[in-house]
């Protein structure tokens, strides 16, 4: 049976805290962990099957224009060569996330340095690279003179999320203070570990792909799409995700053209992306130009609120990088104005990387809140406290659990941070200037539709099973951890199967909504075995108290005897409802940074970090803990060291390997701290819960930013903060 | 990657003979040369494996030196007793380079022949007048960011990539090579890398079938041995400039100044003069502008490294500080 639950109100149940098992929550250790660090957990290249072929993808050397022909006999006379794929339904660049139907197809359209326009299949993958590298082909391309390459230039079109209230122009004009400034934040990639992967078989009648995706639930409306098939003919095995942060929510196009070879050769066919590929035809984020303005009256209470963004975009992508998302509610001021523009330009799809929008827009936010809390000679963190608005200010919605305070306070505390009067370069340790700074962060909360199917066996086990992924991020583990609360069970005895297609339709990983809108979807099909259970057992179902596989009471009874020897099984189906037209929601948190300036070199280290988190309930405070790490990991490359370069005359990625495109590495991370503030969100989702996979990137850049300044007084406008730009920028 | 025919040498004869046939090249850890054979950059119709040649060994000369192997790994040359205790310099820079995994692999005449990691070289599709002699120069109105202040061409603005080589040339270490019919030379490893020229294809002056065999140190210098790596982030990244020096004092005065810089040019750069302006006066932060106008003098920046030229003098100065106790 499926029960449906759609939240158009709060729900105030609270079913979680219902449980009796006592095991929601805790640190529990990810159940497929030990399979990872061994080596034995399958990602999608590592299946095995018999007479596996395997496939490169060509790609476009030129950035715009038309492949005219492709010389296969050639590349069928090369050694192993089995076919070269060059079928029109081949993907061009990636689906977005969410999309649901194929991306851009003619492939032979050029848009892109880089984009995959054939795949050469051969028998083994150094015989197919090689055969791909020699594939003659030939091309019209434009001239690059002609080809907008440079946001700056080229044409804009207005992008969603601008809005206006009062007059912003005149609230400057009249505020006791104010402040406006111009940044600009470099693109970036995903990074993720494992390239894009899948391997495809066709049995002649339904196709089989195991992909490394991050929403099969979409993926596979994608597949079917570009490949004129039916969804029933379609199936994505998806079980482990070696790291998506984005670039893998929507199909790419490995997935198109392996599926393609399969269904031509009758064989099995792989495509894994060289890292090369995956940096030229995978999602970049965009890069962004901001301003920000904004206006305090004597008490530093905004009056006035204005964030102006230009983010780009290839031709024809809907996608613009929401930068202005968190903007729109997270400080007051009555006379607002927010705009995003995104200029056209031909650079590989942008797309969503780990917390589009917020990402890039909380950190420049952020450094500008610090400008303003100079120039008013109050506090950062009292500046913050004092602009946490009643209500959503542009919408007038009140908020659901508000947790800015909480953290902004509490962080503080833990942290030390000295609330006196700031002054730049007040300490000098040798060489290195040291500083401090804070950040607010936020993040907007998303849930998704999600199906999960639970059930309950005689010997007191249960299975859990959903096409919802796990990226890396700890669905695995929570879901057992759900499961095993609501039903009574040690989580040993819960086993959750994910990424599978055949499974119900879960929301996929993205947006921070996964483990909200599955974790949902597994209570409400647990509550309604519970109301089975207790119905069996005659009692109320809110007096049943399930335990260690038994019902517990004055006389505990077994569940194979409530079940007679047979099964439960239900589907939970949620569904959120149009409780997003009564309340704003957001996760919020607060991020406070010390770094070290070399005062010769312009080289910043941060020497300890510390973010405070408030997302409603934590569903395991480990991984949730893990999220907030590594999404603190990231705050550290966006603010010191990770940009994409694009070569200025042709617009190709110059730095796409992960050699020159510089993630922090151990050395740069040190001891960070994580402090969950934890609380209840019944309006959030039905787990109490709100998202946090991204929260813990969304500011915190602008704390290392804010740092920079108070260690050595260069006051930057520009991400990253390599050492060139802070060296030109510091004083002697 | 291109179909070649791989041939194990059994002795360095072999070694060079193998080399001078065909379009041969060694292969020692394969750490640099196999990324590029994979990205068809290098594209030899043979590789040959010296790894079997009995010179992984590092060993003290008659004369207090020390000769270092060609095959000795970048980690057995940097946690060598003697390297630590007598050239730090050495051990320094090559422990500032890449990472624990790739030094395990990386042998010292593989480091020593690494090739740019110019933008435009590695990738096939891009003009390069280094890996397709003829075809342009993608960096100089491209993404300049990682190349070359000093000693460029309107060919080619690469730089040298490497740490170790920096710390040698401060060394003034010596490179010997072996050759077909079994002769044999020594080449300073200050003149072992060229500056690009009108023949950016030829990193340094080795001539098809010769191997490097060992790098051999002079005997130890007394001073403060410094190797100073200026990085975007703090490990596994090239140096955007590099500094390796030994300065030594007596009686308030300079009286030696060994410097090598990296990341500024097409080799790891020296010049005699900077030694000779600082030897014999007492250090001051004056003297310490004095040689890095020495070394900056003719230096010029093509837009995205401009900031090389204020970084390398503001890093020569926080060594020569620091080696000299003079505050800034
Ligand atoms: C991601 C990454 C980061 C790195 N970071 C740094 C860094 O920060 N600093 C740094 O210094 N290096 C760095 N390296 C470079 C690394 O140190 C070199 O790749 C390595 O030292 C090469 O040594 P090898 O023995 O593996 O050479 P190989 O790859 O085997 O050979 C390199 C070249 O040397 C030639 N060669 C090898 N042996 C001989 C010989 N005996 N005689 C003549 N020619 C020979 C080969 O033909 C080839 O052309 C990095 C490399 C990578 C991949
Ligand atoms: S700088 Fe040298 S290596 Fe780089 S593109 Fe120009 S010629 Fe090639």
């Amino acid at each position: 049976m499926t029960v449906h639950f759609k939240q158009d109100e709060p729900d105030t149940r609270n079913l979680l805290d219902q449980g009796s098992q006592g095991v929601i929550g805790t640190a529990m250790s990810r159940p497929e962990g030990l399979a990872k660090v061994t080596g034995t957990a399958p990602y999608s290249a590592e299946y095995r099957f018999d007479d596996c072929l395997v496939g490169v993808l060509v790609t476009a050397p030129f950035t715009k224009g038309r492949i005219t022909g492709i010389d296969k006999e050639t590349a069928l006379a090369m050694d192993g060569v089995v076919a070269v794929i060059d079928d029109s339904r081949m993907t061009a660049r990636p689906a977005q996330g969410g999309a649901g139907e194929a991306p851009q197809q003619s492939p032979r359209q050029i848009c892109y340095y880089g984009q995959p326009f054939a795949l050469v299949v051969a028998t083994s993958f150094e015989k197919a690279r090689h055969a791909a590298k020699h594939l003659p082909f030939s091309y019209e391309a434009d001239d690059v003179s002609d080809i907008p390459l440079d946001p700056e230039t080229a044409e804009t079109e207005a992008g969603d999320g601008g809005m206006q209230a009062g007059d912003l122009a005149h609230a400057m004009a009249t505020a006791e203070h104010a402040v406006d400034v111009s940044y600009t934040t470099m693109g970036h990639a995903s990074a993720a570990m494992e390239p894009h992967a899948a391997i495809a078989q066709w049995d002649g009648g339904r196709l089989t792909v195991h992909a490394s995706l991050q929403m099969p639930n979409y993926n596979i409306s994608e597949l079917a799409d570009a490949l004129d098939l039916t969804e029933d003919k379609v199936r994505i095995v998806s079980r482990y995700v070696g790291g998506g942060f984005g670039s893998k929510l929507g199909l790419s196009e490995e997935t198109t053209a392996a599926a393609l070879a399969a269904m031509e050769l009758g064989k099995p066919v792989k495509v894994v992306m060289s890292r090369q590929q995956v940096f030229q035809s995978i999602m970049r984020r965009s890069e962004s130009s901001q301003r920000v303005r904004l206006a305090v009256d004597a008490e530093g209470r905004l009056t006035g609120f204005g964030h102006e963004a230009r983010v780009s975009n290839l031709p024809g992508e809907e996608f613009a990088e929401p930068v202005l998302q968190s903007s729109a509610f997270l400080y007051a001021g009555e006379n607002r104005l927010l705009a995003l523009d995104v200029a056209r330009i031909h650079q590989m799809t942008a797309g969503s990387v780990r917390a589009p929008g917020e990402a890039i827009g909380m950190p420049v936010l952020e450094a500008a809140m610090d400008c303003l809390a100079e120039e008013a000679g109050i506090d950062p963190v009292e500046l913050r406290l004092r602009n946490i608005p009643e209500k959503d200010p542009g919408k007038g919605l009140p908020f659901t659990t508000h947790e800015l305070a909480d953290c902004l306070k509490k962080g503080a505390e833990a942290f030390g941070w000295d609330s006196g009067p700031r002054k730049p370069r007040q300490n000098r340790d040798g060489e290195w200037w040291i500083g401090t700074g804070m950040a607010s962060a936020a993040r907007v909360h998303n849930v998704a539709e999600a199906k999960a199917r639970v059930t309950l066996n005689a010997d007191g086990t249960a299975r859990v099973q959903s096409d919802m992924t796990d990226i890396g991020t700890g669905t695995y583990a929570i879901l057992t951890q759900i499961a095993a609360e609501m039903l009574g069970l040690d989580p040993a005895n819960v086993m959750v199967e994910l990424g599978d297609t055949d499974f119900p339709r879960g929301p996929g990983s993205g947006g921070s909504w996964g483990a909200v809108s599955i974790g949902s979807a597994v209570v409400i099909a647990c509550d309604a075995i519970r109301q089975s259970l207790a119905k069996k057992a005659g009692i109320d179902a809110d007096d049943l108290k399930l335990k260690d596989g038994k019902l517990q009471g004055s006389q505990p009874r077994s569940l194979s005897e409530l079940l007679d020897g047979g099964n439960m099984s239900e589907e939970g189906h949620y569904e959120p409802g149009d409780i997003s037209d009564d309340y704003t929601s957001s996760s919020f948190g607060a991020f406070f940074a010390q770094v070290r300036v070399n005062r010769h070199t312009g080289e910043t280290r941060v020497d300890r970090m510390l973010g405070a988190f408030g997302f409603g309930r934590v569903l395991n405070e480990k991984t949730a803990r893990s999220q907030c790490l590594g999404g603190m990991v990231w705050c550290i490359g966006s603010a010191l060291t990770e940009a994409l370069h694009f070569d200025p005359v042709d617009g190709h990625l110059v730095n796409c390997d992960l050699a020159e495109y510089h993630v922090p590495v151990h050395r740069d991370v040190p001891d960070l701290e994580v402090m969950l503030v934890e609380s209840r969100d019944p309006a959030a989702s039905a787990v109490q819960g709100k998202g946090v996979g991204e929260l813990g990137m969304c500011g915190g850049a602008g704390a290392i930013a804010n740092a920079v300044y108070n260690a050595c007084g260069a006051r930057l406008f520009e991400f990253p903060m390599t050492p060139d730009k802070v060296l030109a920028d510091m004083p002697d | 990657m291109k179909p070649f025919d791989l041939q194990r040498a059994d002795s360095l004869t072999h070694a060079s003979q193998l080399c001078s046939e065909r379009n041969a090249k060694p292969i020692g850890g394969g750490a640099n040369l196999v990324d590029l054979l994979k990205l068809e950059v290098e594209r030899p119709d043979r590789l040959v494996d010296i790894n079997r040649l009995p010179i992984a060994g590092i060993e003290r000369m008659d004369d207090g030196g020390l000769r270092i192997g060609a095959l000795a790994s970048n980690t057995a040359v940097a946690v060598d007793d003697d390297v630590r205790s007598q050239w730090p310099v050495l051990s320094r820079a090559i422990l500032a380079g890449a990472t624990q995994q790739l030094r395990n692999r990386a042998t010292t005449g593989g480091n020593l022949c690494q090739r740019t990691r110019c933008y435009y070289f590695t990738n096939i599709d891009q003009p390069c007048n280094k890996r397709a002699p003829g075809s342009g120069c993608g960096a100089i109105d491209g993404v300049a960011r990682l190349h070359a202040v000093l000693g460029t061409s309107d060919q080619c603005i690469a730089t040298y990539p490497g740490d170790m080589a920096v710390a040698l040339s401060a060394l003034d270490a010596q490179v010997e090579i072996a050759s077909a019919n079994d002769r044999h030379r020594t080449v300073p490893v200050r003149e072992f890398h060229r500056l690009p020229g009108d023949t950016p294809w030829k990193d340094n002056v080795l001539e098809q079938g010769e191997v490097i065999t060992a790098v051999t140190l002079p005997k130890p210098v007394s001073g403060r041995q410094i190797y100073r790596k200026v990085r975007e982030r703090s490990s596994y990244a090239f140096a955007l400039v590099s500094v390796a020096a030994i300065i030594d004092m007596a009686d308030g005065l300079i009286t030696r100044a060994d410097l090598a810089f990296g990341g500024l040019a097409h080799k790891p750069w020296h010049d005699p003069r900077i030694a000779e302006a600082l030897i014999g006066k007492s250090p001051h932060e004056a003297l310490f502008d004095k040689a890095a106008d020495i070394l900056l003098e003719d230096a010029q920046g093509y837009g995205e490294n401009d900031f090389k030229i204020p970084l390398a003098l503001r890093t020569l100065k926080a060594v020569l500080a620091e080696a000299t106790g003079v505050q800034l």
